[in-house]
Formats: structure tokens, C-alpha cells, sequence
């Protein structure tokens, strides 16, 4: 297949930085001008923390909102209560100022439609609440947010800038 | 707790066995359903790690149907049946008599339609095991969501609460004349459930 000139050169740009993926119960941090992307977030919530003065982001992928309900905990970034002050010291060790950052949230949808009175339903608003109340106590402000709703998002951080771009089935591109 | 390196072959022959009894028994449920000659293909059946599942049926970001059950009684877990979207569409078309094609999007008339058929999947795999095994089970009402396939797995995972164990994946391909239905049937048992399945079936180990 010929590919044309400009094509190639777009490639190229695109080729610039370095995606990475951060997994379910999983955080990572990055630095200009990389990204960082987590996908299909449900009930979970995902998390962001950006440095703009040192171009430094982290991206959380929160399942659960408290680590006190279970006796044994082997992945703590899974849990909001553990895993928030645990990106903030990967951020701080990566060269990111506490007093810059800002946070942006996503997910927390409620996916599933019926009635069953054993699902767990408010998960996603639980997880939500305790991503704002854990922020709160840490002295961090919420920037922006895309939370609720019923429908899936993979959300990315581009560290160049802070910008989060939340994809969803159906609808355009949001940045937030 | 059963961990899958120690899985001995004789489980997963029999669960292979199980479910193909099951699923073939689902699929029967399947054609009177759709009044159609269903095919199936033999169910493959493993356990596989939580983080693994996640890049199945195409990857996190696959827009796919899936329809939640919980099972109560002597197996307790979770049930999830979930279909591609083009799957979703041909079920459909198909439990409403249309033709190839003409179902392009999910309303909820479909929702309900594919809600219904995991159900009633559901229901025949659990008979066919519960016959087999004289072990009772029952199924909750169904739950359904229609999205990206990481957002709904993750979901499930977490409301079945089974997030730290091993699943129990069995994938099956349905068959209607040419058409193929791509369907994947997980199973999240509860700690311990499935170790009463193989007492039941008289499966020790080193048997």
C-alpha cells in the first residue's frame, strides 16, 4: 500500500510520545510528553494528579473505594482510601510538587440496567465519594470531572499539557 | 482454594464435559427460542487469571452485550454471558425474524430480547448441571449492560466480588446455518463453590 507524505509525517508526530497503558488496580506516573491511558472504566474511577510546573501527570485506576472492609489487601492502589496517597508519593518521587497538583476524575457509572436487589449498585457513587473525600483530605483540588452516568470511558492524560480526553461508545471526544 | 497451576487435567475435563453438556443443552434452549437449527462449537474451558480476561474477546475498548446473573444455592457465584456487538445484532435480527443487517443499533425492545436469551441460556446450562449433579441452583434476575467490555467486566468483577480469585472462562461459538454468534460464558464461583461441583461429580484429586 503507497503511503502518502503527509501521512508519514503525521505518523511520525503521532509516534512522538510514548502511550502508556495503566491497568485495572494499577498506577502509573509519566512525564512530558508522554500519556498515560487507562481503559473501559465502569464503576471504577480513574484518577489523574498533574504537576503543570514540573509536566509531571500520574493516572490511578481505582476499583473499590475502601481497603477497611477487606482483611487482606495485596493490590492497595486498587482501593481509593490506599491508593491516592500512594500515586502521590510515586508523583513526589518523580519530581512533582504536592502543592501544584490537580486532580481530574473520571468513571463511576452505574453499567448495569435490571433489577437485582443483591447487585451491588452504588459502587460507582461510593467509589466516587471517597476518591473526593480522600482528595479532600489530602489538600488536592478537583480541577474537572466526568463521573456518573451509565455509560463506560477510557480516559487519557497527556502530560505536555494536563489535558484529560475521556472516550465513551457513541459520543465525540470529551476534554475536560 | 483451587489455583490454576495446580489445576489437575481431570477438572478441566470435566468441566470441559459439563459444559459442553450444558452449553449444548443452552444452545437447544437457543434454537426453540429462535425457532432455528443451532449449531455449537465444543466449549473450551480453563481457568485463567483476572488481569488475563481483560484483553479477551478483543480487548477492553470491544463494544459488547452482557447479561449478569447470580447464582444461588449449592454453586454459588456469578454468570456472565456476554456477545460482540455484531453478535448482539444478529441475535436480534434473528429472535425477531429481520434480516441480516437491518438491527444497527441496541433499543430497548433488543435489550430486553437479549437480556431474555441469557437468561434462558443460563437457565438450561444450570438444569443440565443440576441434572447431571443433582446439585441446586438458581438463578437471580437478569442484569444487562451494553458498552465497552473492560467497563462491564470490571463491573461484574466487582459486584460478584470475586475480583481476587481465578475465573473459570468457557468460550463457545454458536452457530445459526452461516451465521456464527460469537458468545463467551464466564463463570465467578465463590470460594469453595466449584470444589463441591467436582465432590458432586466424584472428581478427587489424583483420580
Amino acid at each position: 500500500m503507497q503511503v502518502s507524505p503527509v501521512r508519514e509525517a503525521t505518523a511520525f508526530q503521532a509516534a512522538n510520545y510514548t502511550e502508556i497503558q495503566v491497568g485495572i488496580a494499577d498506577l502509573k506516573v509519566a512525564s512530558q510528553p508522554d500519556r498515560l491511558i487507562t481503559l473501559g472504566l465502569g464503576s471504577c474511577v480513574g484518577l489523574t494528579l498533574y504537576d503543570p510546573a514540573a509536566k509531571i501527570g500520574g493516572l490511578l485506576h481505582i476499583m473499590l473505594p475502601d481497603s477497611t472492609q477487606f482483611n487482606s489487601v495485596t493490590k492497595p492502589a486498587k482501593f481509593a482510601d490506599l491508593g491516592i496517597p500512594l500515586l502521590l508519593s510515586e508523583i513526589r518521587r518523580y519530581g512533582g510538587k504536592v502543592s501544584n497538583l490537580q486532580a481530574k476524575i473520571a468513571g463511576g457509572a452505574q453499567m448495569f440496567s435490571g433489577l437485582n436487589e443483591k447487585f451491588v449498585l452504588n459502587i460507582g457513587e461510593r467509589n466516587i465519594a471517597m476518591t473526593k473525600l480522600t482528595l479532600k483530605n489530602l489538600g488536592i483540588r478537583i480541577l474537572a470531572e466526568e463521573v456518573g452516568g451509565n455509560r463506560g470511558r477510557t480516559m487519557i492524560l497527556d502530560t505536555t499539557n494536563g489535558q484529560v480526553t475521556i472516550r465513551t461508545v457513541g459520543t465525540p471526544l470529551k476534554v475536560i | 482454594m483451587l489455583d490454576k497451576k495446580v489445576i489437575p487435567d481431570v477438572y478441566i475435563d470435566a468441566l470441559q464435559e459439563i459444559s459442553n453438556i450444558g452449553l449444548g443443552n443452552a444452545a437447544t434452549a437457543l434454537a426453540e427460542l429462535l425457532d432455528k437449527k443451532v449449531d455449537m462449537a465444543v466449549p473450551k474451558a480453563f481457568f485463567i487469571d483476572v488481569e488475563e480476561i481483560f484483553n479477551m474477546v478483543g480487548g477492553p475498548e470491544e463494544v459488547v452485550s452482557c447479561v449478569f446473573l447470580n447464582v444461588e444455592g449449592d454453586v454459588p457465584g456469578t454468570v456472565l454471558f456476554i456477545f460482540t456487538e455484531q453478535s448482539t445484532y444478529r441475535l436480534i435480527e434473528m429472535l425477531m425474524g429481520q434480516g441480516v443487517g437491518d438491527v444497527t443499533e441496541l433499543d430497548v425492545m433488543g435489550e430486553s430480547a437479549v437480556s431474555e436469551i441469557g437468561n434462558v441460556l443460563t437457565g438450561s446450562f444450570m438444569n443440565a448441571i443440576g441434572g447431571m449433579t443433582g446439585l441446586s441452583m438458581n438463578t437471580s434476575v437478569p442484569m444487562f449492560a451494553f458498552d465497552m467490555f473492560g467497563a462491564i467486566l470490571s463491573t461484574s468483577l466487582v459486584a460478584s466480588g470475586h475480583w481476587d480469585d481465578q475465573v473459570l472462562f468457557i468460550e463457545t461459538v454458536f452457530f445459526q446455518e452461516t451465521d456464527e454468534i460469537r458468545g463467551h460464558f464466564f463463570m465467578l464461583p465463590e470460594t469453595g463453590a466449584l470444589n463441591r461441583l467436582f465432590e458432586a461429580l466424584g472428581i478427587t484429586e489424583g483420580a
